[in-house]
């Protein structure tokens, strides 16, 4: 555990010397400062006391944002070389990756705490849905948390950056738009399967308070598989 | 600690980076490797520090085995790789406090630890630079720098010298003597001078076998066997002089250098010594000796020769 913490520090420091952080974070809050208060279906819009549009917004920008996080982490390092370095000390790839990860989770819980002004200030507005509320951002953090794992998959596999955030994007597209499309397309015991492996739904379950197993368990599956992708071409690169 | 390297195999699609290697590396012990480009010392370096996975064979580190133990493996090896990769946007102090960190050492010993280590390398005057403002030799002593810290009990350096200037150089190299005489270190090079300057033992592989292994002077004795000679003698006949040192019992090839100076190249019999022939043989003819000179054959001689395809 402690490992994994000084490379998380690492990481989240090199997110900030390089300035990543300061543009992530003002462009999240940016983007969806804009579209919860100001322009489109935002709060004065719908009238209703909810970071509904919020919760829709940081869905789509955390989307983007996450793989140009990621596409860093491991790319780099097999470039440079560095993850040589790494490996050799004393951990293993398993730390290594739960560090990475765990950096940049680290970093969306920023940028999402950061967020709690719109939340204190909704609530004083009308009667926000407390529980609603707890669980869009509790359903944001599982997102986010696939992203990053699919977003260190892809960083894994090539030495290019490019790719790295090519790739991540690419998958996260596959579960964003294409399994949902497939389902309305696909009929029967088929659709079904391809609705549940759909991102959306299970967002829009958990952004609407209700929490089901069957959620937790798709994100959890997804970061798994991810994960082990990712330490199964850790360990391919070193044979 | 000890390194012992057991049947060492490593495949790269057809080509055998390393074949079947064995050698035992005593504590105390400064190991040079030396081979051409792609003689497999990096291959060899990387698996001892567990990087790398063998198809065949095992490494063993003390008592440790790099199937088995890789983690106590590597808590007790400070390693240098060949390019000397660090994290470029970071400090050198910031870089030193987490690489001491992932090495365990505790946090009230550490900023004393990164101080030795500044003082050591010579980082006093940048040791608040990023990495990458820093000139190649400075990044060097950073590399080294790291590999130290923890005060490892075995040291793998993989050519710990390129790129910094003669001084430097010169500084690295006592550096790597003083701290071999507790620790077992295993560098590479292929700068022969080099590793004559720090190695108490050397081992060329070539091809990923081993070629040669021994002392500097073991090697040389090994490629010598025979004595020869640089001679040059004055107030004499050129045909008669080689004449009669032909006739000598103990020279087995006379070779003519110089012809109007009358300097040759003599070969003695395996394990015998013209030298007092010589001169009585000059005497005798009242010719001068003006040089008599034994021939050093020279590493690069037995490198070339044992790596020579």
């Amino acid at each position: 555990m402690r490992q994994i913490w000084i490379i998380s520090k690492r990481e989240l420091q090199s997110f900030f010397d390089s300035l990543t952080a300061y543009i992530m974070l003002v462009a999240f809050l940016g983007f969806s400062g804009l579209f919860t208060w100001l322009y489109g279906s935002d709060i004065f819009f719908t009238k209703q006391a909810s970071l509904q549009a919020f919760f829709g917004v940081s869905y789509w920008t955390l989307f983007f944002f996450i793989p140009a996080l990621t596409m860093r982490q491991f790319a780099e390092e097999n470039k440079t070389g560095t993850i040589e370095l790494l490996l050799t000390r004393p951990v293993n790839d398993w730390q290594v990756i739960f560090g990475k990860f765990l950096a940049t989770l680290l970093l969306i819980a920023i940028a999402l705490a950061f967020t709690l002004p719109y939340y204190i200030t909704v609530a004083s507005l009308g009667n926000i849905d407390h529980g609603a509320t707890i669980m869009g951002y509790l359903g944001l953090i599982f997102i986010s948390a696939t992203y990053i794992s699919i977003g260190l998959f892809a960083s894994s596999i090539s030495n290019n950056q490019i790719v790295g955030f090519l790739l991540g994007l690419a998958i996260g597209i596959l579960f964003h738009f294409v399994f949902g499309f497939l389902a309305t397309a696909a009929g029967g015991f088929m659709s079904e399967v391809l609705y549940y492996l759909s991102l959306g739904a299970h967002f829009e379950s958990v952004s609407r308070g209700v929490i089901d197993s069957k959620d937790i368990i798709y994100f959890l599956s997804i970061i798994f598989l991810s994960l082990v992708g990712t330490e199964a071409i850790l360990q391919k690169n070193r044979i | 600690m000890d390194i012992v390297v057991e049947n060492l195999t490593k495949i790269y699609g057809i080509q055998r980076a390393v074949d079947n290697i064995s050698f035992r590396v005593n504590t105390g012990e400064v190991l040079g490797f030396l081979g051409p480009n792609g003689a497999g010392k990096t291959t060899t370096m990387k698996a001892i520090t567990t990087y790398l996975v063998p198809n065949q064979g095992d490494v063993k580190v003390g008592k440790y085995s790099i199937h088995e133990q890789p983690e106590e493996i590597k808590k007790r090896i400070g390693y240098l790789p060949e390019s000397n990769p660090l994290y470029h946007e970071m400090p050198v102090i910031d870089y030193l406090k987490f690489v001491g960190e992932l090495q365990g050492i505790s946090s009230a010993k550490i900023k004393e630890k990164i101080r030795e280590m500044v003082i050591v390398c010579g980082l006093e005057g940048e040791k608040h630079k990023k990495i990458g403002e820093l000139s190649k030799g400075y990044r060097q002593r950073v590399g080294l720098a790291q590999a130290l810290i923890h005060d490892p009990e075995v040291l793998i350096l993989d050519e710990p010298t390129s790129g910094l200037d003669p001084n430097q150089i010169v500084e690295i190299r006592e550096l790597i003597k003083k701290i071999g005489r507790q620790k077992t270190v295993i560098l590479s090079s292929h700068i022969l001078a080099e590793v004559e300057a720090t190695c108490d033992r050397i081992m060329i592989i070539n091809k990923g076998k081993i070629v040669a292994d021994g002392t500097p002077e073991d090697l040389r004795k090994q490629a010598q066997g025979k004595e020869i000679l640089k001679v040059t003698i004055e107030d004499g006949q050129l045909d008669d002089i080689y004449d009669k040192l032909r006739k000598l019992p103990s020279v087995e090839m006379v070779d003519i250098l110089v012809k109007n100076k009358n300097v040759f190249e003599v070969q003695s019999k395996r394990s015998e010594s013209s030298r007092r022939s010589i001169f009585n043989l000059c005497v005798q003819n009242k010719w001068i000796l003006t040089e008599l000179s034994a021939t050093e054959t020279k590493l690069e001689d037995i490198f070339r020769e044992l790596t020579h395809s």
